[in-house]
């Protein structure tokens, strides 16, 4: 058990200041030599709790000159003194002492001795003063005194016979027993002797005795422990067992005389009793008693398999089919059964892995505070959604892109306070984070109120580093994801640019890498918005299945924005597996994935065009058929097989074999590349090819 | 898992009795008076309780005293947490029924020690 007691000293020191602030009230409002019983009461018990969370938390001073306080006031309870104005005036240096002393225990520092000498001086003398002596210090005060170390003898026999009440004060004999057998090797007999008839018997009461011998070497002290509350109301002996010694060869034993005529006095025997204790606590630690803590990868474990159950399921119901009659619809409704069972466990086994997004939102207002301050801002920060669960391993991977541009809208965002003023704006910046759940994504939002970003200052920039050719006009929101751009980071004039360029590409990098995105929208002078859209988990996905050159491969449901039958008619050749096609009024790239796969093209009378959007971008998809919906479990291409290009991860299908899930974002880019090396065509986004939600 | 009532008017000390038994596994329901926990108590049942002396509106000892009144108290285990070393509380508490005392100050490690001597 390692359960530190410093954790709870905040408490206790608040919990103090609380009990002493109410003492003071009372104190103050008392009228002397007049007060009632139920205030000297609570005072008391003010003091009474410092005393013993003071004692507690082993801060002694506190604790001794709190009990000081108590005695006095128990004198005062019992009527044997007035609460004067001497008295109060007293007390109310009480207070003020323990407060400096509480205040000084929470930063560390000792306080003046000689303030805290005089003070219980006087409050000794004011105890004595009405010639009652001073109750000792209980033992609580000062350190626990250790047992006087006392030679431990071979053993004990003890006799034990309870008193008939015992049962019902919730003592159990049985359970003393178990202690005693965890201290050493315990043999006990019942003795039967004062069992009464069995009409007389009254089955509350306890008749029994015992005669017990404990071996090993127990410490008097550790036996006489487990009989500490009972004892009182019982006959006990313990003595030693005498003569025969322990079985314990290698023990050293002194040849010091033994003391003769003393009933205890044994050979020393060196072996500690710790080992057996030890070795009790453990097996009652171990005992069911369930501890909800459990480790990250047993947990990913679990998801893995539920994954393989929900592969297994999907293939049994493949036979829903295959099987007539009445037993085929039984087979059918235990199937349906299982389905549904292996949802619901699939759904609360990923649920684990959920959290608040709370846990990375909470590190901001804090670091706000001190980024502010240290840059002579003022900021209020607006947090939202704080209670969105999130999956961890996302969690995990989006506290540094969030810190980045939380200390970027600071820095470079928001403008210092007479700047705003004469802007006309308040002079406190507004930093607002949110999040929300929308079709199976998260959106985190970052968004400041501040100077914004002028797309011309960044086209001017990306020129002047080469990123940018010719002078083609360049809407405002693309300028803006020009920010993005790993060679715009880099380069130095980006600070100017109100700096939002710096790591930029490194926060668009890593949301990337968990299969999400970063957009950005700036209005110039109003502020900046940077929205992050994040998967809901990493470990399913929601999936249309299609069939490219005879094999399946999943696309993600998400992305698809509609399918249309191809028309030849309508394409215009750009390279063997990429080509242009006329959708309405608009031409769209087409991949031909057989092509671009290499994998043989299956005879097709009828191909269709998927067409995928990711982030506005369009791009139609060749396939020779699409196949059912499914959800299917992720499994990483990278670390099982290698990275393909244009393959985002693997799973396996109802059927055993395995499926290519393809990379939406990956296969524009491919497309964009080839396109802009053969036109000059690049993807660009129309306001009709948002991705359906 | 077990179940043990906790009833100090201490903030401090409740947080550590609580959390010290949730970290061993336990469950733990908290009262922060006698009125709170004989109200609970009129109603539930636990394996054990543990009570301090010294409370506003009704203490430990009256606490433990109603306590075996009701039925399903009659055999709980009650341990009565007190800073009095005093042979004279020890022998109230018992007079009104407790099972035992635990003697404040303690540390984590003890009041587990302690406590399984009466948890099954």
């Amino acid at each position: 058990m390692t359960i530190d007691p410093r954790q709870f000293h905040q408490v206790f020191f608040e919990e103090s200041f609380e009990g002493l602030e109410a003492m003071e009230q009372a104190l103050l409002t008392a009228t002397p030599g007049q007060v009632e019983a139920e205030t000297i009461n609570a005072i008391f018990r003010v003091a009474h709790t410092i005393k013993g969370g003071a004692a507690t938390f082993g801060f002694e001073r506190i604790a001794a000159l709190a009990h000081r306080l108590e005695t006095l006031l128990d004198q005062m309870r019992a009527g044997k003194r007035l609460l004067d104005e001497p008295a109060i005036e007293l007390l109310l240096g009480g207070v003020d002492l323990i407060r400096a002393m509480i205040e000084g225990a929470r930063q560390g520092i000792g306080i003046d001795d000689e303030a805290q000498v005089g003070y219980i001086s006087r409050l000794e003398q004011a105890i004595k003063g009405e010639a009652i002596s001073p109750t000792p210090l209980p033992s609580a005060v000062t350190a626990r005194p250790e047992p006087a170390p006392k030679a431990p003898a071979p053993g004990w026999r003890i006799r034990f016979r309870p008193d008939p009440s015992i049962l019902a004060h919730g003592n159990d004999v049985v359970l003393m027993f178990r202690e005693l057998s965890g201290l050493g090797d315990f043999q006990v007999k019942a003795d039967l002797s004062a069992l009464p008839s069995l009409p007389e018997l009254e089955v509350e009461r306890c008749y029994l005795a015992w005669q017990a011998e404990l071996r090993g070497a127990v410490e008097r002290r550790a036996v006489e422990e487990v009989f500490e509350w009972v004892a009182d109301e019982s006959e006990l002996e313990i003595l030693p067992i005498q003569g025969r010694g322990l079985p314990q060869p290698a023990a050293p034993v002194t040849d010091e005389a033994v003391p003769s005529g003393a009933g205890e006095a044994v050979p020393a025997v060196a072996v500690p009793k710790a080992a057996t204790l030890q070795e009790a606590v453990r097996r009652v630690a171990a005992e069911p008693g369930g501890s909800i803590r459990v480790s990250i990868e047993k947990v990913d474990a679990l998801v893995d398999l539920v994954g393989e159950l929900v592969i297994t399921q999907s293939m049994l119901s493949r036979l829903k089919g295959a099987v007539v009659g009445e037993l085929g619809e039984r087979l059918v409704a235990g199937l349906n059964q299982l389905e549904r069972h292996t949802r619901n466990l699939q759904d609360s086994v990923l649920g684990m892995r959920m959290l608040p997004i709370a846990f990375v939102f909470n590190r901001f207002p804090r670091m706000v505070r001190d980024l502010a301050a240290g840059l002579g801002k003022q900021v209020v920060l607006e947090v939202q959604g704080e209670s969105t669960e999130i999956d961890k391993t996302v969690m995990e991977a989006i506290g540094d892109p969030l810190m980045h541009l939380v200390r970027n809208a600071i820095d470079h965002g928001l403008e210092q306070p007479q700047e705003r003023r004469s802007a006309g704006k308040p002079a406190a910046g507004r930093l607002s984070l949110s999040a929300r759940h929308r079709s199976g994504s998260i959106y985190v939002e970052v968004r400041d109120d501040g100077r914004g970003i002028d797309p011309a200052k960044i086209l001017d920039a990306a020129r002047a580093k080469g990123l940018l050719s010719g002078d083609a006009p360049v809407d405002a929101e693309a300028a803006l994801n020009l920010l993005f751009h790993p060679g715009f980071s880099t380069a130095a004039e980006v600070s100017d640019i109100s700096g939002r360029g710096v790591g930029l590409d490194v926060v668009n990098r890593n949301v990337r890498a968990l299969g999400g995105s970063v957009g950005i929208s700036s209005d110039l002078g109003r502020g900046t918005l940077f929205t992050l859209r994040l998967p809901l988990t990493l470990a399913i996905l929601d999936g249309q299945l299609v069939q490219v050159g005879g094999s399946n491969y999943i696309l993600p449901l998400e992305a698809i924005v509609e399918t249309i039958r191809l028309e030849p008619a309508r394409l215009s050749s750009l390279a063997h597996w990429l080509e242009l096609y006329l959708l309405r009024d608009d031409y769209i790239p087409v991949i031909h994935l057989a092509r671009l796969f290499q994998c043989r093209e299956a005879a097709c009378e009828r191909p269709l065009v998927v067409i995928v959007g990711y982030e506005g971008h369009r791009v139609g998809l060749v396939v020779e058929q699409l196949l059912h919906q499914q959800q299917v479990v992720i499994k990483s291409l990278e670390s099982n097989f290698w990275k393909v290009e244009g393959i985002s991860a693997a799973t396996i299908l109802g059927d055993g074999t395995v499926g290519l899930i393809l990379d939406i974002s990956g296969l524009i880019q491919i497309a964009g590349r080839v396109l802009g090396e053969t036109t000059g065509w690049r993807p660009h986004r129309t306001a009709s090819s948002e991705a359906r939600p | 898992m077990a179940k043990i009532l906790t009833v100090d008017d201490s903030r401090s000390i409740r947080q550590m009795v609580s959390l010290t038994l949730r970290t061993a596994g336990y469950d733990v329901v908290e009262a922060a008076d006698g009125v709170e926990a004989l109200e609970y108590a009129s109603r539930n049942s636990v394996d054990l309780a543990i009570i301090d002396v010294n409370m506003p509106r009704l203490d430990g000892i009256a606490l433990t005293r109603k306590l075996r009144e009701l039925a399903n108290w009659r055999f709980t285990p009650i341990l009565i947490l007190t800073t009095e070393s005093s042979q004279e509380r020890k022998q109230e508490g018992r007079a009104a029924g407790a099972t035992g005392w635990i003697v404040k100050p303690f540390d984590p490690d003890s009041l587990l020690a302690t406590i399984r001597k009466v948890m099954r």
